[in-house]
């Protein structure tokens, strides 16, 4: 009780201190909203982009590794991974003969195709050769239709699965579904669409077309590169699944003990990891920024203080005379510390939130307020205006109060 | 006994000089008494003052008040003994500028805790009984010398302290106004307080019940008026 009333009369002191010196307390308090409106703006717009980001990463299955030439994040030189041989067919039948981890292996093979519905007529889609299971490793559902059985793959049946947006741009008035499709010079008939993927980074994942890989390689060419998607059930098996891979390809190679794999084994950590390195980076930059201008508001704060307990040296020896002690004058003077960098730190926040909303609001990403950020906000500017109200309210409290009465 | 002060002695240090303010001083007062210390500049009343206030401490001796021994307290014990047994009334009224009466007179028991509700009425019926009971709202610079005096004597009075301790409480003001404010401390003291006046002036101090004179750091004449 004692300590709650001392409590809201420290606050009510400090704020007419404040309200007594208006222009001062705002230009002192102007370093530490400046610190803290960059620490939110910049924080509040990179928790965004994750939101984001990591949203849109997701569309890669977790539990899915994909074996490639190329690994999908490129440390070092270009052309050593461009001299590697492509992944080949009889590298996925070894794999599909000797692998146990693996639940499903899907093949994929691409290219871009020119494909024709009566008058509608679109050049270089993105077409895919793969087989029943790509349903399982890509996480892929027919949203009308079904996907590809076994017998479609075993047999080379023309048949396609398209993406909703290809289906859409086809079919504008029809129902796709047996319909014959031209993709490049032949035609396949539509058994299934996809549900909707959205877009990854801006590019659609909507817009392509499927077909049993036996029929590509049989029409397209069979000498392309694959790409092998490797998926298990249980997660916490994904990283036996990678090991055996790796120790199977190494064989399949015959790469010597001491060699580099020349392949890689791409999964959707990989990206996350880089994403993660990447803001990693960012938020440490914005700290050393925003730390740098808290410790020159603090500063600014400390100087203000010790004037401040100067001027005020007579009014330190009245409450001494009749009765502060020296922690009811400390807690006085930092509680006063603490409100003006709190005041900037308030500010800061709130322009924080605007700045780094308008900047996701511009690049059309969902807008949001954390707690996380408002927390760090008024911890940093509490913290500072603590460390800075410390020394200053120190010297008032062990001001002698015959001295300090004295004082004109 | 109220005080016993026994063989008091303060020397202040000015780098390797030692200068002597006390130079053993005994004195009693008891409850209710309404006594004055007066002295020329450099007799030690200040320094007398500042002792019987506990804002500082005797080199030598000891000092009682209310049978506890004061004189070897520390800073922050001082402080618990001046806000609840010492009420000072200062020449320069030293009020807070920007607090108004009400909040000056709460500001005592600001530091003993007392709750808002039992401040405001306490405040309110300490200046009631200074006579300014519809100045309550008002600060230092809206009010006349006479009336920050009564504001300050309110403060003094508002814990119910064993003394007020004024000094030079008419210093600072005209004649006319000074003899008002004698008057408030003549119905305090008729109402039971302890107090004690330090001054220069005789006219002042003739309104006491008893005059200690200092001179050199001791006691040179103490008599019932």
């Amino acid at each position: 009780m004692h300590l709650l009333t001392l409590l809201g009369e420290y606050i009510s002191m400090a704020w007419h201190a404040l309200k007594a010196h208006k222009l001062r307390s705002v230009l002192t308090t102007l370093g530490i909203f400046i610190g803290v409106t960059t620490i939110i703006t910049i924080f509040t717009t990179i928790q965004g982009l994750n939101e984001y980001v990591i949203g849109q990463l997701s569309n890669i299955g977790s539990s899915t590794v994909y074996v490639e030439k190329f690994p999908w994040v490129i440390q070092g030189d270009f052309w050593k991974f461009r001299n590697r041989k492509e992944v080949t067919w009889n590298e996925y039948e070894k794999l599909v003969e000797f692998s146990k981890e693996a639940d499903f292996i899907a093949p994929q093979v691409f290219s871009m195709k020119v494909v024709k519905y009566k008058n509608e007529k679109y050049d270089r889609v993105f077409v895919m050769g793969t087989n029943e299971q790509y349903k399982d490793t890509d996480n892929v559902n027919p949203e009308e239709g079904r996907f590809f059985t076994e017998l479609d793959i075993q047999r080379n049946h023309p048949v396609c699965v398209l993406g909703p947006e290809l289906a859409n741009n086809l079919f504008k008035n029809e129902n796709p579904m047996g319909k014959r499709i031209t993709i490049g010079d032949r035609k396949y008939r539509v058994v299934g669409i996809l549900e909707k993927k959205g877009t990854m980074f801006g590019q659609s994942w909507d817009n392509y077309a499927i077909v049993p890989i036996g029929t590509f390689r049989r029409v397209f060419g069979g000498h392309r590169g694959l790409r092998i998607a490797m998926n298990v059930k249980d997660v916490s098996r994904l990283e036996y699944l990678k090991d055996e891979t790796k120790g199977l390809l190494r064989r399949i190679r015959k790469i010597a003990p001491q060699d580099e794999d020349d392949f890689a084994i791409n999964q959707q950590d990989q990206l996350t990891e880089l994403y993660r390195q990447l803001t990693g980076v960012l938020y440490m930059i914005v700290f050393v920024i925003g730390s740098m201008s808290l410790v020159v508001g603090g500063i600014g704060i400390m100087n203000i203080m010790l004037v401040s307990v100067t001027e005020r040296t007579k009014e330190i020896g009245i409450r001494k005379a009749i009765g502060a002690k020296r922690k009811n004058i400390l807690s006085q003077f930092l509680i006063e510390s603490i409100a003006i960098a709190s005041v900037g730190g308030f500010l800061g926040v709130a322009f924080g939130f605007a700045g780094g909303n308008l900047v996701l609001s511009q690049m059309d990403l969902s807008t949001g307020v954390s707690m996380q950020s408002i927390l760090i906000g008024f911890g940093f500017s509490t913290f500072v205006g603590i460390v800075a109200g410390f020394y200053p309210a120190w010297k008032g409290a062990k001001m002698n109060p015959i001295d300090s009465l004295h004082f004109e | 006994m109220l005080i016993e002060i026994k063989d008091i002695k303060k020397i202040y240090k000015l780098g390797e000089v030692e200068v002597p303010a006390l130079n053993g001083v005994n004195l009693d007062i008891d409850k209710n008494e309404y006594i004055a210390i007066m002295g020329p500049s450099g007799s030690g009343k200040s320094t007398m003052m500042n002792i019987i206030g506990c804002l500082d401490v005797p080199t030598e001796g000891s000092y009682f008040l209310n049978n506890k021994d004061v004189s070897k307290l520390s800073d922050d014990e001082l402080a618990t003994i001046r806000n609840k047994e010492i009420g000072f009334v200062f020449q320069t009224f030293n009020l807070l500028p920007r607090a108004d009466a009400l909040h000056n007179v709460e500001l005592p028991m600001i530091y003993s805790g007392k709750s808002r509700t039992i401040r405001r009425s306490m405040a309110e019926n300490a200046l009631e009984r200074v006579g300014l009971s519809d100045r309550i709202h008002h600060k230092p610079n809206e009010l006349s010398g006479g009336q920050r005096q009564r504001v300050a004597i309110a403060r003094a009075l508002v814990n119910n302290p064993s003394i007020i301790l004024a000094d030079e409480p008419t210093g600072n003001l005209d004649s006319k106004t000074g003899e008002e404010i004698m008057e408030v401390f003549e119905q305090l003291h008729n109402a039971g307080n302890t107090i004690i006046l330090i001054t220069h002036e005789e006219y002042i101090a003739n309104h006491s019940n008893r005059t200690v004179r200092l001179l050199d750091g001791l006691i040179q004449d103490d008599k019932k008026n």
